[in-house]
């Protein structure tokens, strides 16, 4: 997948005076196990890049933006395979593809918010290549699932010869395209916290066509009481940013109140401290906080009873 | 016999007639081809010896190129050799795209590549010639190339001011063309008029984004001293003209070969300084050279078009009745006008069309044609007419507006009558037959205004905002010289067919006319069937291939059907009597006492069959000997068509659009869309009616989403399909079609052009949608395209 990232460096290649449509030459190698990807790793060296899905880093071959000497592919590694429920936790695997979490029975009955997603991310074709490992180590700011993981408060595993080791999804996001991935290190899994039945979460976006990258977008989750009160949200805002925006003064308005319209207007008026998005193609940082504003009341409005919304 | 066929005659009406295929959805015969894969694009042809080009182009919009230094490139492992600008020169002499028929007109001369500066970012700076497309692009990343920036002129706005930057000095300043129009007295019409209304209208920069990118294979022969392009264009023959000036060789010593096109909508009937270069490596070479643009080539170097700032008034009387239009149009069209059509005619369309549809008597329109350091500007689908159709749409809502009066009313008061033809429109332009009036009745047929109207103000309650828009326009199709032969340009507005009939009794025709994606093969297909009698499957049809083709335009300007249809039509006409002659000598009948109905020698009277063609082409083939000595027996008719009495035979049309706009966040969906159009014979309801669909989809995407953004450095944002924004099925509404035929006097056929009265008034009735869904709250719209952020910049959101 292209987006403004690889769109930036790509006007860096043609400021080189490039413009390409061939790959450069680079080995490939197949892993079976992560035991081969450490291996393969170390023989290779810096020069080596991760595929799976490819869904981001073919286009950024093309753009020879990207001159690997060899491509592990990592698709056939078991380890990063599967979806499971254990001890209260739903552990997703690196490599399910975007159209597996739209489809997949568990991630419907205790991660919805992954369902609800899976439609707003791009197009079929990309959704049966791409996958949630690819996505998230790539961390682009307007993609869908960071926002999704971080909203669902959920951890992501990560492993490299050295071992395994867990970080938290809102510390996993560290800037533009960067992440708090290690040199050779990869994503193995997603672990979230199963929903419970006062869970409620749900995804908003405004794109220019479908399929495209959000102009805002906002991934909600939250637990609400049978008084309407609502503790622990978290409401996560993606394309305003570097990365994705857990809100956190919108959320400090909203924990502990009963929704309602006066609560997310306080919600509305605390995401000013919240976002600083920056302008791009569609529009300047204030339609990007408008949006984002919009978002958050029809978002949040999902959650009211039906005689609330009518009013 | 010799009587002049008329419509009658050869059963144009007569849908009982077996073989009547005119006015008939017949199935294009080339879709399985392209289906499964078997087409042939210019990039699949495999030649011998082939190599392959990659250009380094400018990284800035001005620069002087101080230095290139090859060396390295050249030690990169398949490059064959680099060429700059001054070898090219060698061989290639530079163009100059002007029109003596547009006054005062001026350019710069155009290399293949540039000696001493780049002049737009993306321009072809230096080629690389490589055994592969990828060892190419290593070659051109090891080229050393040196830039020194220049101050570039990006502002169309400045262009013209004191202290702009002069592209070419040799020119003296950045004015390229200009001219104004006028009839009447638009001041004393302003001065005396009930109401006057103006506004400012932007039309967005944007391109034709072809499926298949620009591809040529230029192959000279040394041995022959010929060189043979394969080549992706909707203008072979043109094409030929230009590689054997530029390339100093006779017309005759060059063939161009386009067998499938993948899309051109314009794009593709330019001259590209990449693959001029080609040829001239090709030349130099003695080898064939490929070139395949890749997207993000495409989006620098392919032709942009529409970048128009627009300022308009228009006066009415108390009655609603149109005084005058008073119009004032600038536009930018890059470092250099393109060659052969030149980048002035979309300004001059704009001149030529606006208030178009209406009867009103003071007119005044200029157009300001200015050079600035962005991608060249030319023609692209409906050249002009979005732009002219939306000012003057625009206003004539506006007026209809301030007068408090029904949009639709607005327009019957003033669209010109349905029997005041023929008319001559304020700047000159000569319509044949229109059908404002009935077109309008039409669409009011189709569109179920009263339950819009309804639903619109229930809709309000709710805080849903919705609008109906319209738009009336005319199209200017089946183009004489008048277009660009008088100007001095070698562009042919006659085309050629010829027919055969086989031995076994089917049908070859040879068309100048070209195909593109928009069926032109199919109903040549179906005209020719029609005109010899045959069963459509029985006719093959053969374009693009200058060496075999009659001398023709090819496609463009809404020309296929018009033009070489009837030229197929006509030489399907002569073919069928020459048969019939021979029929009658081997029958004993005289000629004229036969017909020809499907593939069967028939009687005229009774359609008792006769003899089958088969057995006709088997004795005229094999057994001659058993003819008459002196029947003449040459089953082989060409003819040319060339319209005469009007310059342009003129088409109108009117649209209507139905969309909601979410005013919290700017987003317009397009819910429902309405085309009748009137393109005079509709010879294939299911191709014209794709036509119209498809054009309709590119006018909205001109108006919602499509854009060639710039930076204050001159560097192109929008370089890939993810900024870029194409229309998508998911965002198109329902489209629904409808025809009034009015044909054309001056064919046989009937036909007018179909392909860009979609495109023509799609911008302007969503435009005037989207500005009734936010009338009541005060907001208004003309800057296209019609974005989330400039909407909710105009609701004060942002």
């Amino acid at each position: 997948m292209i987006n403004k990232q690889v769109v930036a460096r790509g006007l860096l290649g043609l400021a080189r005076g490039m413009s390409s449509m061939k790959w450069p030459a680079f080995g490939y190698a197949r892993a079976r196990s992560l035991q081969d990807v450490w291996r393969l790793q170390s023989e290779h060296g810096d020069g080596a890049r991760l595929i799976a899905g490819g869904q981001t880093l073919l286009a950024t071959l093309a753009f020879r933006l990207s001159e690997p000497t060899v491509l592990i592919d990592i698709t056939q590694v078991p380890e990063l395979r599967g979806v499971s429920v254990e001890a209260g936790t739903l552990r997703i695997g690196a490599l399910t593809r975007h159209a597996e979490l739209g489809r997949d029975e568990l991630i419907a009955r205790h991660a919805p918010l992954l369902r609800e997603a899976v439609p707003y991310i791009a197009h079929p074709a990309i959704r049966n290549r791409g996958t949630i490992g690819g996505s998230l180590a790539y961390a682009d700011p307007a993609a869908e699932l960071p926002a999704c993981v971080v909203a669902l408060g959920a951890t992501l595993v990560l492993a490299s010869a050295a071992g395994e080791r867990r970080v938290r999804a809102e510390d996993f996001f560290t800037g533009l395209l960067e992440t708090a991935l290690r040199g050779g290190e990869l994503i193995t899994a997603v672990e979230v916290p199963i929903a419970t039945a006062a869970t409620r979460s749900t995804i908003a976006e405004v794109a220019r066509r479908s399929g495209d990258y959000a102009m805002a977008g906002l991934a909600v989750h939250l637990s609400l009481g049978s008084n309407g009160q609502v503790a622990a949200p978290r409401l996560v805002y993606f394309g305003v940013g570097n990365g994705p925006v857990l809100a956190k003064a919108a959320g400090a308005a909203l924990a502990g109140r009963r929704l309602g319209a006066e609560s997310i207007a306080a919600v509305q008026a605390a995401l000013a401290g919240d976002l600083d998005p920056p302008s791009d193609l569609h529009g300047p940082p204030e339609m990007k906080r408008h949006l984002a504003r919009v978002l958050t009341g029809r978002a949040l409005s999902r959650f009211l009873p039906a005689t609330e919304v009518a009013a | 016999m010799n009587d002049m066929p008329t419509p009658e005659s050869i059963g144009l009406s007569r849908e009982d007639l077996p073989n009547s295929y005119i006015g008939r959805s017949v199935p294009r015969p080339n879709v399985p081809k392209l289906v499964q894969g078997r087409a042939t694009y210019t990039d699949d042809v495999q030649l011998p010896r082939l190599v392959h080009a990659a250009f380094l182009r400018s990284p800035h919009a001005h620069a002087r190129i101080a230095r290139i230094d090859a060396a390295a490139a050249m030690q990169v492992p398949g490059v064959v050799r680099v060429f700059t600008g001054a070898d090219l020169a060698k061989v290639c002499d530079p163009w100059v795209a002007t029109l003596d028929h547009l006054k005062g007109m001026k350019s710069a001369p155009q290399y293949p590549l540039p000696l001493e500066r780049a002049t737009w970012q993306g321009e072809p700076v230096v080629a690389v010639v490589a055994d592969s497309r990828a060892a190419a692009e290593d070659g051109v990343a090891a080229l050393l190339v040196e830039f020194e920036p220049l101050p570039a002129q990006l502002d169309m706005e400045t262009a013209l001011a004191p202290g702009a930057v002069v592209i070419h000095p040799q020119l003296g300043d950045n004015l390229v063309f200009t001219r104004t129009a006028e009839k009447g007295d638009v001041a004393a019409a302003m001065a005396a008029a009930h109401k006057v209304v103006e506004a400012t209208f932007v039309t967005g920069r944007h391109t034709g984004v072809t499926l298949e990118p620009r591809s040529i294979i230029a192959d000279y022969n040394r041995a022959e001293g010929t060189l043979t392009v394969h080549h992706s264009t909707q203008a072979p023959h043109m094409m030929q003209g230009v590689f054997a000036k530029q390339l100093r060789l006779e017309d005759g010593q060059v063939r161009v070969i386009c067998k499938d096109v993948g899309g051109s909508f314009g794009i593709k009937v330019h001259v590209y300084p990449d693959e001029v270069a080609v040829a001239a490596m090709a030349r130099i070479l003695g080898r064939p050279v490929k070139f395949v643009a890749d997207r993000f080539e495409s989006f620098v170097s392919d032709i942009h078009a529409r970048d128009h700032r627009i300022k308009g008034r228009i006066a009415v009387d108390a009655d609603g009745k149109i005084l005058a239009f008073d119009i004032d149009d600038l536009t930018g069209i890059g470092p250099y006008s393109v060659y052969p059509r030149t980048s002035a005619i979309e300004g001059n369309q704009v001149v030529n069309l606006c208030g178009g549809p209406y009867d009103f008597a003071n007119y005044r329109c200029t157009t300001t044609v200015v050079l600035q350091n962005k991608t060249p500007t030319c023609q692209y689908r409906a050249v002009g007419h979005p732009i002219a159709t939306a000012v003057t749409e625009g206003l004539v809502d506006l007026a209809a507006e301030a007068l408090g009066m029904d949009p639709i009313e607005i327009r019957r008061r003033n669209l010109i009558r349905d029997d005041a033809y023929p008319y001559t429109s304020p700047p000159g332009m000569r319509f044949e037959g229109l059908s404002h009036h009935a077109a309008l009745d039409k669409l009011l047929q189709m569109v179920p205004v009263d339950r819009i109207r309804a639903d619109q103000a229930e809709q309000r309650k709710r805080g849903v905002h919705r609008g109906l828009g319209f738009a009336s326009f005319i199209e200017l199709t089946n183009p004489s010289p008048f277009m660009y032969g008088i100007g001095g340009a070698r562009i042919s507005a006659q085309d050629g067919a010829t027919v055969r009939m086989d031995p076994d009794g089917s049908v070859v025709v040879m068309s100048g006319v070209t195909e593109q994606g928009q069926g032109t093969e199919g109903i040549l297909r179906q005209i020719v069937a029609h005109g010899v009698g045959v069963p459509v499957e029985r006719v093959k049809v053969i374009t693009g291939d200058t060496q075999t083709t009659p001398y023709g335009g090819g496609t463009w300007a809404c020309r296929g059907a018009g033009i070489g249809g009837e030229a197929a039509l006509q030489s399907a006409i002569a073919l069928k009597q020459q048969i019939l002659v021979v029929a009658g000598a081997m029958l004993q009948a005289a000629p004229d006492s036969l017909d020809i109905v499907m593939g069967q020698v028939v009687d005229r009277d009774t359609g008792r069959e006769r003899m089958p063609l088969a057995e006709l082409g088997r004795i005229v083939y094999y057994r001659g000997d058993t003819l008459p000595k002196d029947l003449p027996r040459e089953l082989v008719q060409t003819r040319h068509f060339i319209t005469k009495e009007y310059p342009f035979a003129f088409t109108n049309g009117i649209q209507a659009s139905w969309v909601e706009v979410d005013t919290e966040t700017g987003m317009v969906k397009l819910l429902e869309h309405w085309c009748v159009e009137d393109c005079g014979r509709v010879v294939n309801p299911l191709l014209v009616d794709e036509q119209v669909r498809g054009g309709i989809v590119q006018g909205l995407g001109g108006a919602l989403y499509e854009h060639c953004v710039y930076d204050e450095q001159g560097n192109l944002l929008t370089t890939t399909m993810a900024d870029y924004l194409v229309p998508m099925s998911a965002e198109m509404p329902d489209m629904h079609v409808g025809h009034v035929e009015t044909p054309t006097k001056e064919s046989l056929l009937g036909a007018k052009g179909a392909g860009e009265a979609g495109t023509a008034g799609a911008p302007a009735a969503l435009m005037n949608a989207i500005n009734d869904a936010l009338r009541p709250l005060g907001a208004r719209v003309t800057e296209q395209p019609f974005t989330p952020a400039r909407i909710l910049a105009a609701l004060s959101r942002i």
